[in-house]
Formats: C-alpha cells, sequence, structure tokens
C-alpha cells in the first residue's frame, strides 16, 4: 500500500475515529489540546507504519493503543514535579506507580464524547471559538477546511482554536457531562452551535465552495451522533429532525445558475424523501418524549409541514400559523412573528396577515429587515392595493442586501405599478 | 456521499447460519454506524426462498423464479451508506467484512433525486 493510499485511507479514519480518541484521552489527560496532539502523534505513527504493515483489522484501537502508549511516555518523559506545577497535573488519574490509568479509556467511549461535545461548546467560550473546536474536535475537519468554510484566512482559525483551548484549561473547565442543574443551558449551547453550523452551510449556494454546504452534513452527523449519545432529550431530536428535513431540499432550492427557489416554487420531486423520512422519524422521537416542546420541535413541525405536502397548493397553512403561534410563545422574535403573519395570511387570507404586519411596522429591530417590506407588499398586491405595493417593493430593494433580491424586488414593483 | 453496499457469498457460506459471537460482533458494528450516521438502511436475505428474476427485453416482460442454483454467489444482504467519500465508504466496508467473513462487497456511488 502507497503512502498516498494510506494517507487518503487515514483521512477517512480521522473523521471517523478521531472525536472518539481525542475524548477518551482528554478524559485522561484532562486537556482537550494535548489529547488532540497525542492522536495527532498516533496518526503518523500510522502514516509511516500502515505502508508496510497494511491496515490494521481495527484501526480505532490500533491508534488508541499507540495513542496511549505517547501517554504515557509523555508522563515519563516530563518531570512528575513540573508537571504538578501545571494545574492540569492536579487531575490527571495517576496509578499508584506515577502513570496515568490508561485502561481507563476503554470504560465508555460514549460518556467521553458527550463530555468533549459540551467542553467544545462551553459558554466560557465565544461563538466563533465554540464552532471552530467543534468543527476541529468533533467533525474532525483541519484548520484550513474550517477556515475554508467560514470565509476567513487561516490563522484567524489557528488562532482561535489556540486560544479556546488555552482558555479550556486556565479556566480549569472539568472534563464532564454538566449537572441536572446546568444541563439544559449548556445543552441548548451545543445544539445553538450545530445549528449555525448547518445554517452556515446551508446559506451557501451552489456555486459556492463545496466545503460550505458540506457544513450541512457535518452539523447532521454531530446530531445524530448527539441523538444517540442524548436519547432523552426532545430538542436533541427535534434539531435532528429540523436539519434533515430542510437539508432533504438543498438540491431542489436553487436553480442551474444558482439562484434560490423560494420554498413554494420548488419541485418536490427533488426533495431527498431518505432525509425527509429521517427527519419525519426524529421529530415523532422528540414528540413522543412528552413534555413541553421547545423552538426546535415547533420549527420542524412547521418544517415537517411543508415535506408532507406533495404539492404546495396542500400545505396546511392552518397548522403551520397554529405552530408559529406556539412557536412564537417559547421564542419571542420579531422575525418569528413575521413569518406567523406570512402563514396566517396563507390560511385565513391577506388581510389577515396584513394586520399582524402591520403592528410590527414599529418593531425597531425591523426596521432595516427588506422581507417586512418584501411579505406586506405580497399582502398588499393580493389585496389588490397596487399603489402601496409597490411602494412596499421598493423600499424592500433599497433594503434588500444582494443583487438577486433587489432584482426581484424592482421586478415586482414595476409588475403592480403596470396594475 | 450515498452508496448501496450489496455483499455477496458463496452459496455455502450462505447455508451455514453465523456464530453467536458474529452475530454479536456485527449487532455492535451496526450500532456503531448507525450512531454514526452512516448506516441509511440495511438487511439480510430473509430465510425464504422467494427470489426471482424481472427482465424486459423489448416489449416482453419475463419472470424467472429464483432460487438461482446455478450461481457461484448469492446476495447475503445489503445496505445503504451514507458517507463523506469513498475511502470512508470503503472503510466501513472492511469493517463490515471484519464481522461478515469471506464474500466481496460490491460498492456502488448512488445519486437522490431525479
Amino acid at each position: 500500500m502507497s503512502t498516498v493510499e494510506t494517507q487518503r485511507t487515514l483521512d477517512a479514519v480521522w473523521r471517523i475515529e478521531s472525536p472518539k480518541l481525542i475524548a477518551g484521552l482528554s478524559r485522561i489527560v484532562r486537556d482537550v489540546g494535548v489529547a488532540e496532539e497525542l492522536v495527532q502523534d498516533a496518526f503518523v505513527s500510522a502514516l509511516v507504519q500502515w505502508p508496510e504493515s497494511g491496515i490494521p483489522r481495527n484501526p480505532g484501537a490500533w491508534l488508541m493503543a499507540v495513542a496511549k502508549r505517547r501517554a504515557i511516555d509523555r508522563f515519563r518523559r516530563e518531570d512528575v514535579v513540573e508537571l504538578k506545577h501545571q494545574e492540569i497535573a492536579r487531575e490527571i488519574q495517576l496509578h499508584e506507580t506515577g502513570e496515568p490509568d490508561v485502561d481507563a479509556l476503554d470504560d465508555d467511549i460514549g460518556d467521553d464524547l458527550l463530555r468533549l461535545i459540551f467542553i467544545a461548546c462551553h459558554p466560557v467560550l465565544s461563538t466563533e471559538a465554540r464552532i471552530a473546536l467543534t468543527l476541529r474536535l468533533l467533525g474532525g475537519l483541519s484548520t484550513s477546511d474550517i477556515a475554508r468554510a467560514f470565509l476567513v484566512a487561516e490563522p484567524v482559525v489557528a488562532q482561535r482554536i489556540v486560544r479556546a483551548k488555552r482558555t479550556l484549561s486556565e479556566a480549569h473547565i472539568p472534563f464532564e457531562v454538566p449537572n441536572a442543574s446546568e444541563r439544559a443551558a449548556r445543552l441548548s449551547s451545543v445544539l445553538g452551535v450545530l445549528y449555525l453550523i448547518f445554517n452556515e452551510g446551508y446559506a451557501a449556494s451552489a456555486g459556492d465552495d463545496v466545503l460550505r454546504p458540506a457544513l450541512c452534513e457535518d452539523a447532521l452527523w454531530l446530531g445524530r451522533v448527539l441523538a444517540q449519545l442524548v436519547p432523552d432529550d426532545s430538542e436533541v431530536h427535534a434539531l435532528v429532525a429540523l436539519m434533515e428535513i430542510q437539508a432533504s431540499r438543498s438540491t431542489a432550492r436553487v436553480n442551474a445558475s444558482g439562484e434560490p427557489i423560494l420554498l413554494l416554487d420548488q419541485d418536490r420531486g427533488r426533495w431527498d424523501q431518505l432525509l425527509i423520512r429521517r427527519g419525519l422519524a426524529a421529530l415523532e422521537r422528540a414528540e413522543a418524549l412528552g413534555g413541553a416542546l421547545g423552538p426546535y420541535a415547533f420549527q420542524a413541525a412547521i418544517a415537517a409541514c411543508h415535506a408532507r405536502a406533495h404539492t404546495a397548493e396542500q400545505t396546511d397553512w392552518t397548522r403551520i400559523a397554529a405552530l408559529y403561534d406556539a412557536l412564537a410563545q417559547v421564542l419571542p422574535s420579531p422575525v418569528v412573528q413575521l413569518n406567523r403573519a406570512v402563514a396566517v395570511g396563507m390560511a385565513y387570507g391577506a388581510a389577515a396577515g396584513l394586520e399582524l404586519v402591520d403592528a410590527l411596522r414599529s418593531e425597531p429591530s425591523l426596521k432595516a429587515y427588506h422581507l417586512l417590506s418584501s411579505v406586506r407588499g405580497d399582502l398588499l398586491e393580493k389585496l389588490s392595493r397596487f399603489g402601496e405595493a409597490q411602494t412596499e417593493f421598493e423600499h424592500a430593494a433599497e433594503l434588500a442586501h444582494n443583487v438577486r433580491d433587489r432584482t426581484l424586488m424592482r421586478e415586482r414593483a414595476a409588475r403592480c405599478a403596470h396594475r | 456521499m450515498r452508496f448501496v453496499s450489496i455483499y455477496k457469498l458463496s452459496p455455502d457460506r450462505f447455508a451455514a447460519p453465523p456464530s453467536e459471537g458474529e452475530m454479536a460482533a456485527m449487532g455492535l458494528l451496526i450500532g456503531e454506524m448507525q450512531a454514526a450516521g452512516v448506516l441509511v438502511d440495511t438487511g439480510g436475505t430473509a430465510p425464504t426462498d422467494i427470489s426471482l428474476r424481472v427482465r424486459r427485453a423489448g416489449a416482453q416482460t419475463t419472470l424467472t423464479d429464483g432460487p438461482f442454483t446455478e450461481s457461484k454467489e448469492v446476495i447475503g444482504g445489503y445496505a445503504v451508506l451514507d458517507v463523506q467519500s469513498k475511502d470512508e465508504a470503503i472503510l466501513w466496508t472492511r469493517r463490515f467484512l471484519d464481522c461478515a467473513g469471506d464474500g466481496v462487497v460490491e460498492l456502488t456511488e448512488v445519486t437522490t433525486g431525479p
């Protein structure tokens, strides 16, 4: 086997095995940065040895064995007294011989993985740092992959990751699953990070670098892993459901020239039925857990309404309007209110929708939001109030951030002018 | 990327039921693949004699009932994998064959939608 082939295999092994290896070692060395280095060293050994020996039967176990030996070497090499000066040394699990308890590694890799997810998304870190660290440690992405996906320079990401690891170790963040009192808030931070990663990928159009849409797959993958590790949390399953259903439309939502196609205009035959099935199943799991539904559950339920409708006309707008109503209760935000107004307009007529939109016009956070004017224009047009609709579309065109939206708004304004 | 994986094995091996140990190892692997979100769907050949070929040539459709005893290999099972690279699909397939034993897996990339 050639070195090039080995490298390709190792890239795939890295993605599958590195999170588990880093997680297991983090528990022993109590420092995710050190753990990551140990795992990287083990991969370097593999790159040297595998071209000769072939791929071991169980690559993960092989790498873990090497990484464990490296951990022991490191402890022997470094002066234990010296280590004691370092804060991390306090928490290292040592045998009486002074060696780390590496066998504790095989205990429960699932728990370690969960600890790693929680620490990567720790509130002590900035949102950017959480995203970068999660993709690096759990998604197996390289620094340059992350930089390309987020359209920032590689040194910026590298810095972000280094600083994040330092923050974690300086703040003595314990490598543990948070206790019951903190759990909900910490889990919500994890879900927030995954959804941000997903949306970053989803916002990218087809013409963009392929790494950006791949972020959707990374977020979905991490979400599915999390759902296995935290099977009793409704919002985890709900977020997975939401991402699965949104991802099902990824090929249908842009045309050949990369322009976005609105949900109601999409060719539903191009929606990925497998992802829809997975999404609906995840939503069922979320709802079956009982208890009060959270924001992801309502968003997923709304996405599911669209997914279940074979044609745009079959959309159950009454149900969607009710779900937005419920969502607005748990996630009070003007944007949710605006979406609710759209749904109400579809379910009960443009006049009912317009009433809700008009109530939002004094909302300061929506002042510069072109969709408010665009939605209002649309409802006015439906009510044959073409003059007012034209004004709204023109206003929306001024506020729109990209050329495509601006053009679309101008076209609609022009159409109203001719009525 | 999505792959269809078809596992084929000799009729002799197919006729011999797997040991409890083999079944347990396969169960663990399937659990791991599901946890990783890799395994979309999988199934083993049902213990019935139902297998048939439906062939279309021109306007003519012909049905041939199995089992097809002349075959050197029979289908033992299938899986649909959702992975990020061909190498990842190969890696999981190696792990599968570690559990399943001698046989061949045909991996084919598939696209979804029209």
